[in-house]
């Protein structure tokens, strides 16, 4: 890639930062040119956003309907899913599984609400309501 | 001697050559990242992020660190912890040294990060150079200029759990005996990073990329989980660290340096052909983008035909690489 052909056209979810890219230059040196971003990072990169988005909210709608607890909501606001909560957490999947309904969510302890807390970033207060 | 922040296109080599050049050895990020034979190639199947699995366009997080001990003949003190406070405890000693201290952290807890920017990726380097208030003073080798840090945050992303947790992973020199780099470390290392792409290991190097490709080849093109796979390589390839092509450009500076350093003017015709099969790495990612776009029907056989093709592109550019360092 030529230092000329270096992607300028922005890239909205770099949020307005310059990344930096290896370039040939006129004499053929390869040389750090920075790059305001290109539209097929920018296209995967909100794709990628736009899908865990969504999934954050129909599990919002879940919730409302009262079929799933709001640790659901949560865990795919913080970009998560029942592995990566599980990992996180501490607790094993199927317990994960068990505390997106809302009765097993319900009768979870202080203490227990506190791992899920400390693993999304929640305080537990907020964690048990939709924001 | 005050700390010089330098702009680079991958983390970990961006930030081993600001903390080498802080110590006096004149390293490029280019050349930190040849010489620690950091191009590769790996499509870790049972690996999995947010449901998709981990393809590596470089070599395994902190090898490039590990790489470039012995060329430089140095040792570096790697140290983790098991919580938060002593970590941090730990790192505001080093400070209080006067030391500049590289870490591994989580990129989704750093707020300084563009929200978009911000998954769960573990394996995200940084070098910490002081301390204002309750702030940390940051160089972060992806961001033009320094950035800062709240402690509450930084320690957030230092302990992140999940693949690849950093378990507060500091490091710093202890000693560095050597600092110039010499022809046969060169040579060496060009031939090391041969070895690894040629590997007859069917998830890494050459053969990794065609396992990704029959892969590929086998999505079914109705499904919209086959664009959300697609869109996956290219954000392995250009978002995460910079990428595929992103790499093979820093390889391609590398191989000028080299070309200088190891006495071989050869290399500097490998550099031009590696420039070339990037720009591959970036049609790809192109075609790709505009798949998930919808501007361009879902195909992924022709991605699996592009990708065998940057196959055998680097398998035919390495052999004839590995010939021309002996």
């Amino acid at each position: 890639m030529d230092v000329n052909a270096v992607p300028q056209e922005g890239n909205a979810t770099l949020g307005g930062h310059r990344k930096a890219m290896y370039a040939k230059d006129a004499n053929g040196r390869m040389v750090l040119a920075p790059s305001a971003g290109w539209e097929a990072e920018e296209i995967v990169t909100s794709h990628a956003v736009e899908t865990i988005h969504a999934q954050a909210e129909q599990a919002r709608e879940r919730v409302k309907a009262g079929v799933s607890s709001p640790l659901e909501f949560w865990m795919y606001e913080r970009r998560m899913d029942v592995p990566l909560l599980s990992q996180t957490s501490g607790f094993w999947q199927w317990r994960v599984k068990r505390h997106l309904q809302p009765e097993h969510f319900a009768k979870l302890s202080l203490k227990q609400l506190e791992r899920y807390s400390d693993a999304l970033g929640v305080p537990p207060a907020d964690l048990q309501k939709l924001p | 001697m005050t700390f010089q922040h330098q702009h680079a296109a991958h983390c970990e080599s961006g930030v081993i050559s600001n903390l080498l050049r802080h110590h006096g050895v004149p390293m490029s990020e280019s050349l930190a990242f040849g010489l620690s034979a950091g191009l590769a190639f790996a499509y870790l199947p049972f690996v999995k992020i947010n449901g998709l699995p981990i393809i590596a366009y470089r070599s395994l997080p902190r090898s490039i660190i590990k790489g470039l001990m012995a060329p430089l003949a140095a040792r570096f003190r790697f140290e983790t912890f098991r919580t938060p406070l002593a970590g941090q405890q730990r790192l505001d000693a080093l400070l209080a040294e006067g030391q500049i201290v590289g870490m591994q952290t989580s990129v989704y807890w750093l707020p300084y990060f563009p929200p978009d920017m911000r998954f769960h990726f573990n394996a995200h380097n940084l070098l910490v150079y002081g301390k204002e208030g309750d702030d940390y003073l940051i160089s972060d080798p992806v961001f033009e200029e320094p950035v800062r840090c709240a402690s509450a945050d930084l320690s957030r992303a230092r302990f992140a759990k999940g693949a690849l947790a950093p378990k507060g992973l500091l490091y710093y020199p202890k000693s560095i005996a050597r600092k110039s780099v010499s022809s046969e470390a060169v040579r060496a290392a060009i031939r090391k990073n041969c070895r690894a792409m040629l590997a007859p290991v069917p998830i890494a190097g050459v053969r990794g990329i065609r396992l990704l490709a029959n892969k590929v080849q086998k999505l079914p093109a109705a499904d919209p989980h086959s664009a959300d796979f697609i869109g996956h390589i290219v954000r392995m390839q250009e978002e995460i660290g910079t990428g595929g092509a992103g790499f093979r450009f820093i390889y391609a500076a590398f191989l000028q340096e080299a070309a200088q350093l190891a006495q071989l003017p050869a290399l500097a015709e490998f550099s031009e052909r590696l420039t070339t099969i990037g720009d591959g790495w970036r049609a790809l990612a192109l075609k790709a983008a505009r798949m998930v776009k919808g501007r361009e029907p879902v195909d992924p056989p022709a991605i699996a035909a592009k990708l065998r093709e940057q196959a055998a592109q680097e398998e035919a550019f390495f052999r004839d690489l590995k010939i021309a360092a002996r």
